[in-house]
């Protein structure tokens, strides 16, 4: 037990300890990472979640000009409006009060940014949630609606922040909302029946 | 009676077992008996012990009302109404627990008003400041996500806001916010999670945090109205001259509060539980139901003054950026308040009137965030918004610039 007696041999080497402690808190560290794997994953959607979010089928064959329907896909509301000659028209004249008339800054599939921000020009599909924060745009498609003013040219308006939108879904200067409202991946399977969840990629030249 | 001069070795019987086993004489001796705390606290120095009854109160309803609630989307909404038509005392109970989510707050923001005005932030209590806005933020979000339980109508359209907020990170913001949710939307798997974190994730934090912001109250002691350090000044048994044991002083004073707290309390849960739809909205009474947007969203009320800032903007980037900021500024407070004097009492004209200024802000803020969103109401909200900023961007500069007054060297006591 004397210090003396064991000399050199009990000196403790600290920077060897150093080294293995750091070591082995990195090998640990390296462990957590890994176990934190599926805890992490498990709030993905599910299986179940996914297979919930396959591809939608609507006819709309009974559509007729200037109406709406109100679908639900992936939990998400899509508006499928089929517009009226006039209001295709009307849809350059809007340009200059756009913040995005061009959809450069705006999410949709390249098959949709276009002026008409559709593939047909009368069917446009639209997620309906605001690009402000997820509320549900309600429809004046009427042109100056007594609501809207009188230069209103149909469109959108989001009653919770009061972002308004053009029937491409193109949002207005002023708005809260600064992006126009998304178009979600959609084909025309026939000439009636849309598919939503599937992008038209063959006929994304028409 | 000798024993009773004796240390906790000398005791006989139960007191002397259990002594030696487990140091409850000691604690209370360090921890109560002989913490000593300033003799001049006030009327605002009762939130901080009603803030941890509140928490008492919501882990003890909020433990009850688990056993009837359901966390699923088909089958939440009923069970919230089972629980208030056809649960024996449910109704009460679960009063409780939304009143006591809105008190939670009030006496939260008095408590840290009180903070403000004493400069109890100041060295040496920055991390006591910060410990405690950690707990803000905590509380912000068991709020949030116990306000998702009933899946109301509100609810529902309120998680939307909220966790689309953190859509608005770049890049990596909607992958994050389909992780939240577990769907494509805000779903049964966004309710049961908020379910596991409200009922235990987040309740643990609160309760460690709590224990740390008691800890590091106990290493610094409370700070006073006067804004002076009492360990300065020690008698001959080393105690500070103007301190009182805070048992049986302080745990009496406090009890007075409670009476008097539980006596609001309970006026609102018996008279006014709803509070006229500020602390249940009236679109939760409504089933959720994503197809249809309540006509107005709004936050509960603790939360409006922040939703004013994220509507005043109109980039849905920056709204949410300010929003954040506004949070994160409070907890730069202890390093921008330079005034060489920690109390309102003795801060110059300047202080007093910037807080006021960041008070009315804060209130105006508040009913904006309750009001739609347009014409007046935005414009109002922008000038509140640069108010409430005003306050702590030029607080490095207008409490080094003022004359304060000179501080005392004993506390004193003006009612």
């Amino acid at each position: 037990m004397s210090d003396e007696s064991v000399g050199g041999s009990d000196a403790v080497d600290t920077s060897r300890r150093k080294f293995l402690t750091v070591a082995t808190a990195a090998t640990g560290a390296v462990g957590v990472g890994f176990t934190l794997v599926p805890f992490i994953s498990s709030w993905k959607p599910s299986e179940r979640a996914r297979a919930l979010g396959a591809p939608l089928e609507i006819d709309i064959s009974k559509l007729e000009p200037g109406q709406m329907i109100t679908q639900s896909w992936r939990k998400q509301p899509i508006y499928v409006v089929r517009r009226t000659p006039e209001a295709v028209a009307a849809l350059a004249k809007v340009e200059p009060s756009l913040k995005d008339p061009k959809s450069e800054a705006s999410e949709q599939p390249k098959y949709a940014q276009n002026e008409m921000r559709s593939i047909k020009p009368e069917v446009l599909v639209l997620y309906a949630a605001c690009t402000h924060l997820g509320c549900l745009p309600k429809q004046y498609f009427t042109q100056a609606d007594p609501a809207m003013g009188a230069d209103w040219p149909g469109g959108f308006f989001c009653p919770c922040h009061g972002s308004r939108f053009d029937l491409a879904g193109r949002v207005f200067n002023g708005s809260p909302a600064s992006a126009n409202l998304r178009v979600p991946p959609h084909s025309f399977e026939s000439d009636s029946m849309l598919v939503i969840g599937v992008d038209a990629a063959a006929q994304g030249a028409a | 009676m000798a024993a009773a001069t004796d240390s906790a070795a000398g005791k006989a019987g139960f007191r002397a077992w259990l002594n030696k086993r487990l140091p409850v004489d000691e604690f209370m001796e360090s921890q109560l008996i002989g913490y000593f705390a300033p003799k001049n606290f006030n009327l605002w120095y009762f939130f901080g012990s009603l803030a941890l009854l509140v928490f008492v109160i919501q882990i003890l309803s909020g433990i009850f009302l688990t056993m009837h609630y359901k966390p699923s989307e088909a089958l939440a909404f009923d069970s919230v109404e089972y629980i208030m038509r056809e649960v024996e005392g449910g109704w009460i109970i679960r009063y409780m627990h939304s009143t006591g989510a809105s008190f939670f707050f009030i006496v939260v923001y008095l408590h840290m008003f009180r903070a403000m005005i004493y400069g109890s932030y100041r060295a040496p209590r920055e991390l006591l400041w910060i410990l405690g806005m950690l707990l803000y933020l905590a509380l912000m979000a068991e709020a949030f996500m116990g306000y998702v339980l009933p899946w109301g109508n509100m609810s529902y359209w309120g998680a939307q806001v909220i966790v689309n907020l953190f859509g608005t990170i770049p890049v990596i913001g909607p992958g994050i916010v389909e992780w939240i949710r577990g769907d494509y939307g805000i779903a049964d798997s966004t309710l049961n999670r908020f379910f596991a974190l409200h009922v235990i994730a987040v309740p643990f934090a609160i309760a460690f945090l709590i224990l740390m912001h008691l800890v590091a109250l106990r290493q610094t002691g409370s700070n006073n109205p006067d804004g002076i350090e009492i360990k300065a000044r020690l008698n001959a048994n080393g105690k500070p001259v103007d301190g009182i044991p805070f048992h049986p002083y302080y745990t009496v004073k406090d009890v007075v509060g409670v009476g008097v707290f539980l006596i609001f309390f309970c006026g609102v849960i018996f008279f006014v539980p709803t509070f006229g739809g500020l602390f249940l909205e009236k679109p939760n009474f409504e089933p959720a139901n994503y197809l249809s947007t309540p006509q107005h969203i709004a936050p509960v009320w603790y939360f409006t003054a922040f939703y004013a800032m994220l509507r005043a903007v109109p980039d849905q980037q920056m709204g949410a950026l300010l929003m954040l900021l506004a949070i994160v500024v409070l907890f730069f407070l202890p390093w921008l308040d330079r005034s060489p004097v920690k109390s309102i009492r003795y801060k110059g004209w300047l202080s007093k009137i910037f807080l006021a200024a960041f008070v009315v802000s804060f209130i105006a803020l508040s009913y904006l965030g309750l009001m739609p969103a347009d014409g007046l109401y935005v414009i109002l909200a922008r000038i509140f918004t640069a108010v409430y900023f005003a306050f702590f961007i030029l607080m490095p500069w207008y409490t080094s610039i003022e004359k304060t007054k000179p501080v005392p060297e004993r506390v004193t006591y003006h009612g």
